[in-house]
């Protein structure tokens, strides 16, 4: 009765879907939500159950509840404590490294001068390239001790060959990643310059800024936020990095490179310690929670500050 | 104004050193790309060289090319290149079917509900892989989904689809509102307005998205190495498989490296513009 059509309507409803078709926004909403809690948030809670079982998959039914236990043992175990350690200072040093020459590349690009746009399109090359060929092929061609590239360009300027990933392990892991994420950092500062308004330069320009007046007073400010977006997401995916390591040291020499995403890997499918394990996979979420929900409430604050002025 | 015309003069004493500073700059800029992409182009000169020259040291950088090291490494990449391939378009195609939809439903019906689902649905990319393998692996393990296709493309569908519905999302509510409501008025079903107007008009945003999804399926390592082993094993497991052959195959494994990041290369530096969208969700356009 009421479906007749009426031109005068113009209410902000939606019209009744006809019988059989009821797609309603909560029935189009459904499907992705539902998906997403089903292999997100249900393992999850798995995960979290199992952490507080001693449980080994090669002594499947002896499996007694033992609470923090497997929490204690990880948090005691000062080589653990180590791994910890690895994972913020992997994650850390390759977000310092790629911000300051992501950073610096940014403004390189951000001129006139040409080829420019060619630059910038195969400067993003290391980004797309998979992490576990990045490894294997800084492990074999680049850091080879005898006939690695480097290795030659150190002897044939009179130095003695490095074994890198022996003596230097942790800075030549952080080398690696901060090749394959500086195109990230670049692309997106890049952008975020390329939004800062020509007159804004100009007229600071004419008013006699100099190029550190100008960089700190004009592009810094606007670049905030840009620079925001590159901390959080690398946050997120560098205390995730495994491939990378994987591929090149396999954790090693000893723990020198070994984060928490490698020791999950190694405690659940090489030693099927599925609590430890578990629990070493709660305090990584944890960890990359607390870090992301800091990091967004920054992002939020200046966002706020910025519609403000 | 007036300011104008007395600040010209020293801009223009000052031009010849600019235009050697800009030089200087230009010529650092290239060293630094270049630097950049030495490691790629090293991996792909050693692709066409034979094994002798790929790990001679010191390194030789004149040579014949050959293209044996392609024909050897075919057998094993095609296997895995079929896998790669069907893991990575299976799964972007099942998160633009659960994602699409949703997508719509939060960009033309916007509450504050929906802000909330969006924002939800992005806090599942803070999961870390980590957080989640081990009930994954069980489950797996008791559904025998362990090294089959299905069970990859289930989780790369979890790993694109936050992505999809974001970008999507974003994408969507760039139609202007006036044609949803005039479509409202002509009597369109949901249905209609979402075939109708949303999917035809954000052709190119889903061009963008999907090659971002296969970009990120085809790359991961993660679920890959401990969900896979043999039959499903795509390019990723194929490719470690090279990680501990110390300097006897660098030219093989270099044409296989090479076979395997270029679809990638070509896609991403096609997507280009839209990768930073992509990659920022949005934060940066």
């Amino acid at each position: 009765m009421t479906t007749v059509a009426n031109p005068t309507t113009t209410t902000a409803s939606p019209p009744a879907p006809k019988r059989g078709l009821k797609l309603t926004p909560a029935a189009l909403i459904w499907p992705a939500m539902l998906y997403l809690i089903l292999t997100t948030q249900v393992p999850f809670f798995m995960t979290v159950y199992y952490s507080f079982f001693r449980y080994n998959l090669v002594i499947p039914d002896d499996r007694p509840f033992i609470g923090f236990g497997n929490y204690t043992t990880l948090l005691t175990n000062p080589q653990n404590l180590q791994v910890v350690w690895n994972t913020l200072v992997l994650a850390g040093g390759t977000l310092i490294l790629t911000l300051l020459i992501g950073g610096a590349m940014a403004l390189l690009l951000n001129r006139n001068f040409p080829g420019r746009s060619l630059l910038r399109t195969l400067m993003i090359s290391s980004f797309l390239v998979m992490p576990i060929v990045t490894a294997v092929v800084w492990k074999n061609m680049l850091l080879n001790p005898v006939f690695g590239f480097f290795s030659w360009v150190v002897a044939s300027l009179g130095g003695q060959p490095v074994d890198w990933l022996a003596q230097y392990p942790m800075a030549s892991v952080i080398a690696m990643i901060t090749w394959e994420w500086t195109p990230f950092a670049m692309l997106i500062l890049l952008t975020g310059l390329q939004s800062l308004p020509d007159d804004q330069l100009e007229a600071a320009r004419l008013d006699g800024a100099s190029p550190l007046q100008e960089f700190r007073h004009i592009v810094m400010p606007h670049w905030t936020q840009a620079i925001q977006v590159v901390v959080l997401m690398e946050t997120i995916a560098l205390l995730q990095v495994y491939g990378e390591i994987y591929g090149s040291t396999s954790g090693g020499p000893g723990l020198a490179t070994t984060n928490l995403p490698y020791f999950i890997y190694q405690k659940a499918f090489a030693e099927y310690n599925i609590g430890l394990a578990s629990a070493a996979g709660v305090i990584t979420v944890i960890l990359t929670n607390i870090l992301a929900i800091y990091l967004l409430r920054m992002i939020n604050r200046t966002n706020q500050t910025n519609k403000g002025g | 104004m007036t300011t104008v015309p007395g600040t010209r003069a020293p801009i223009r004493r000052d031009r010849s050193r600019i235009k050697v500073r800009n030089t200087v700059l230009t010529v650092i800029t290239y060293a630094v790309a270049l630097a950049f992409l030495f490691p790629l182009v090293w991996m792909f000169l050693a692709a066409f060289k034979t094994e002798a020259e790929a790990f001679a040291s010191p390194p030789v950088f004149a040579f014949t090319p050959i293209l044996e090291n392609f024909k050897n490494a075919l057998p094993s990449y095609f296997p895995a290149l079929k896998n790669s391939v069907i893991a990575a378009v299976g799964s972007t195609v099942l998160a633009f079917v659960l994602g699409l939809p949703a997508a719509f439903a939060l960009a033309v019906y916007p509450t504050t509900r929906a802000q909330g689902t969006l924002t939800w649905m992005l806090s599942t990319k803070m999961m870390p892989a980590v957080g989640v393998i081990v009930p994954l692996f069980l489950l797996f393990r008791n559904l025998h989904l362990l090294d089959t296709l299905p069970g990859l493309i289930l989780m790369y569908t979890t790993m694109n689809l936050p992505l999809v519905v974001w970008m999507m999302h974003s994408y969507m509510t760039e139609i202007p509102f006036a044609i949803y409501e005039a479509a409202k008025v002509d009597g369109a079903s949901v249905a209609q307005e979402f075939f109708g107007i949303a999917l035809p008009l954000s052709t190119p945003g889903m061009a963008a998205t999907a090659l971002l999804a296969v970009i990120f399926a085809w790359n991961e390592v993660f679920f890959a190495v401990n969900l896979t082993s043999s039959d499903a094993a795509p390019l990723s497991v194929f490719i470690s498989s090279f990680k501990t052959s110390m300097g006897l195959f660098w030219a093989q494994m270099s044409a296989a490296a090479a076979l395997t990041v270029l679809p990638v290369l070509i896609f991403g530096w096609v997507a280009q513009r839209q990768l930073v969208r992509g990659l920022s969700f949005g934060a940066v356009k």
